[in-house]
């Protein structure tokens, strides 16, 4: 289901920027999303008390995780749950596995989880001869067009309605040229519901796990975790190690800031608290590391964990909106997929810190107050440091830097760079200056300030 | 084993110890209780829910007896409402067996003025799968039984033993397609909520 790709950000945000009245439909939604959400947090006086502690509750829960994670362990056992442990992806996707293949099992329903399109779990599974639907409406259509999400909340928000028309055409039998939502939601509820009812596992992610009692929570407008989990014989949860809280209670804080930050909705449809299996059936769950320890260790790094997965700095961010979801090339796109995937392979992802103008919307929205544009612009120092930022970036770099630094190249690069927009603006109004692209270079001035101040003080000596 | 390796290396690389918040202020912030009621509603009937204040349960069966066809299957939790299937009655079933159930009716003591959402355990439910299979759910609350906000509603549940507990704002909806909002994807597609005076 994922593409391997080799291009990077910006090649991958020029192939988006093709069609540029998509692109600005794209850009126009997701601020549409923004915006829903700030009305929803005006709409709470206590809103930055909110944020404040729910950040405060993270750094506890991150400065004790050890205990929580064993607290969490022992609850959620004692509760009749069944725990696996998974250091990375591979032991994630074999432990999933080993338990449908156990139970004679070939097809699975699966619920959004953002964690399993990092363990590219539905691959591995239909190389194993299993089945997999995603059930959410929006990574269903994603799926069936054979694509990842481009974004973690809106799987498919770079679609059009006539295109998502066309697949259920294709796949689910709707009429040709179909392609109001109503309909096509109904098409996808009737798909659906017969996957509910004759799948014997389910999977689903996890948002939050109490270690207090050992329960957790999934949140759904659709209603197709539970549909999945409830008629299911086993119910497979997949949780990355940072999903831990540490008391019920404090879900009253998590809750409220959600689905505001998310939506603008003041709390999704259904918040599901799983605490024990229902008679007949299982629940196991699978907390994954997955290089989430190491991030712990990085001390300018380790506040990304605290992320609850809104989505709201990716409806933010300027370079999300106008180059899409699908050019970070990693299962968590936008401002905190940047710095998150870094931290899972440096080489692979050292273009995505520098998708990004560092204007730090995506932490002023942030309902756990993660600092993602400073952690932006840290990653970019460490990539830079240990060799993996582009060869023409640095190079440039290291001639802005030696510029810069003397005055006599300032002057002549200055003089130069006027005499060229002046007399041979073919010279950088061309496809080899990325600057150019989707913009007009400024006219030139016919001299510097330096140049006009030096004149002016001549003229008022004389 | 990948337990101990996980644990280790988080021990590891956690940072020293920081305190948990004040979670005091914030309760006290948001105990505003002037007319729960009427915030619920306003905030419920935007989510997409059908909310009505009624006196009796006369009155409720009236509604349904209005918005259903006769025949249709309709499973009820309440006592008060003994006309259809007992929930209590088929709870052991096999979730399949409710596929075709047209209405599923339940209580509740906990709503939440905030956002509208409904708090029903396992036991409130009869059967898990019953608010989310059904093709409609209502649920009964009495006026008295609304708190402002989430942070109320834990105080609420506190260290209640459920097997199952969540909480409902609405019907089942989605806005994946082109950020349209379309209700009833996977589960109901309508709530109705009963408000008892």
């Amino acid at each position: 289901m994922s593409t391997t790709t080799t291009k990077d950000h910006p090649h991958l945000a020029a192939d988006f920027n093709r069609d540029e009245p998509r692109v600005n439909w794209h850009d126009e939604t997701l601020w549409w999303v923004r915006a829903k959400r700030d009305i929803a947090a005006h709409k709470l006086p206590e809103w930055e008390l909110l944020r404040e502690t729910a950040s405060q509750i993270k750094f506890n829960v991150l400065s004790n995780l050890s205990t929580y994670l064993e607290q969490f362990e022992a609850n959620a056992t004692k509760n009749g749950i069944i725990v696996h442990w998974a250091a990375d992806a591979a032991e994630h996707n074999q432990i999933v596995h080993s338990l449908l293949e156990q139970r004679g099992i070939t097809k699975m329903v699966k619920s959004k989880s953002m964690l399993t399109e990092e363990c590219h779990l539905n691959d591995y599974l239909k190389d194993q001869g299993i089945d997999v639907i995603d059930s959410d409406l929006g990574e269903r259509i994603v799926q069936l067009a054979n694509e990842p999400p481009s974004h973690i909340v809106l799987p498919c928000i770079h679609k059009k309605k006539e295109e998502i028309g066309d697949i259920f055409h294709e796949h689910l039998g709707s009429a040709k040229g179909e392609s109001d939502p109503k309909i096509l939601t109904e098409t996808a509820r009737q798909h659906l519901r017969e996957v509910f009812l004759t799948r014997r596992a389910a999977l689903t992610g996890v948002n939050f796990a109490v270690a207090e009692t050992g329960e957790f929570v999934i949140c759904t407008n659709e209603g197709n975790a539970d549909m999945g989990a409830h008629l299911a014989e086993i119910h497979i949860a997949s949780m990355g190690i940072e999903k831990l809280i540490p008391e019920r209670k404090h879900l009253g804080v998590f809750l409220r800031l959600l689905t505001r930050s998310a939506t603008g909705q003041p709390i999704t449809t259904y918040s599901s608290h799983f605490s024990k299996p229902q008679d007949g059936s299982e629940i196991h769950i699978v907390i994954v590391d997955n290089g989430r320890s190491i991030q712990l260790g990085r001390e300018e790094f380790r506040n990304s964990l605290k992320c609850i997965r809104c989505g709201a700095c990716m409806n933010t961010c300027p370079v999300y909106r106008k180059s899409g979801g699908h050019s970070y090339h990693t299962a968590v796109a936008g401002p905190i997929g940047s710095i998150l995937a870094p931290n899972l392979d440096m080489k692979k992802y050292a273009d995505l810190p520098f998708a990004s103008t560092l204007c730090g919307s995506c932490s002023n929205v942030c309902p756990v107050k993660i600092d993602i544009h400073d952690q932006l612009y840290k990653w970019r120092q460490v990539i830079v440091k240990e060799g993996y930022s582009p060869k023409a970036k640095t190079m440039a770099m290291k001639a802005m830097a030696l510029t810069l630094a003397s005055p006599a190249l300032y002057r002549m690069g200055g003089k130069t760079g006027r005499l060229v927009f002046k007399y041979a603006p073919f010279a950088v109004n061309n496809k080899l200056n990325p600057w150019y692209n989707q913009r007009e270079m400024p006219k030139a001035p016919d001299e510097s300030f330096g140049e006009w101040y030096a004149k002016r003080k001549g003229a008022k000596n004389s | 084993m990948s337990r101990e390796k996980i644990l280790a290396a988080v021990k590891f690389n956690q940072p020293a110890a920081l305190p948990l918040p004040d979670m005091e202020v914030l309760n006290t912030l948001t105990d505003v209780r002037t007319d729960l009621v009427s915030k619920y509603k306003t905030i419920a009937t935007a989510g997409g829910s059908f909310v009505y204040e009624v006196n009796g349960f006369d009155e409720i069966k009236a509604i349904i007896n209005n918005e259903f066809k006769p025949g249709v299957k309709i499973i009820s939790a309440l006592d008060e409402l003994s006309d259809y299937i007992y929930a209590e009655t088929v709870k052991h079933e096999d979730g399949h067996n409710f596929a075709d159930v047209e209405l599923t009716v339940l209580r509740t003591q906990l709503g939440v003025a905030e956002n509208g959402a409904l708090w029903l355990t396992e036991k409130d439910m009869g059967s898990r799968v019953l608010p989310f299979i059904a093709q409609h759910l209502a649920v009964v609350i009495g006026k008295d039984n609304f708190v402002p906000t989430m942070a109320q509603a834990y105080q609420v549940i506190g260290a209640a033993d459920y097997g199952y507990g969540a909480f409902i704002s609405g019907p089942s909806k989605t806005a994946d397609i082109e950020q349209s909002l379309v209700i009833g994807a996977h589960g109901p597609r309508s709530l109705s909520v009963f408000i008892l005076s």
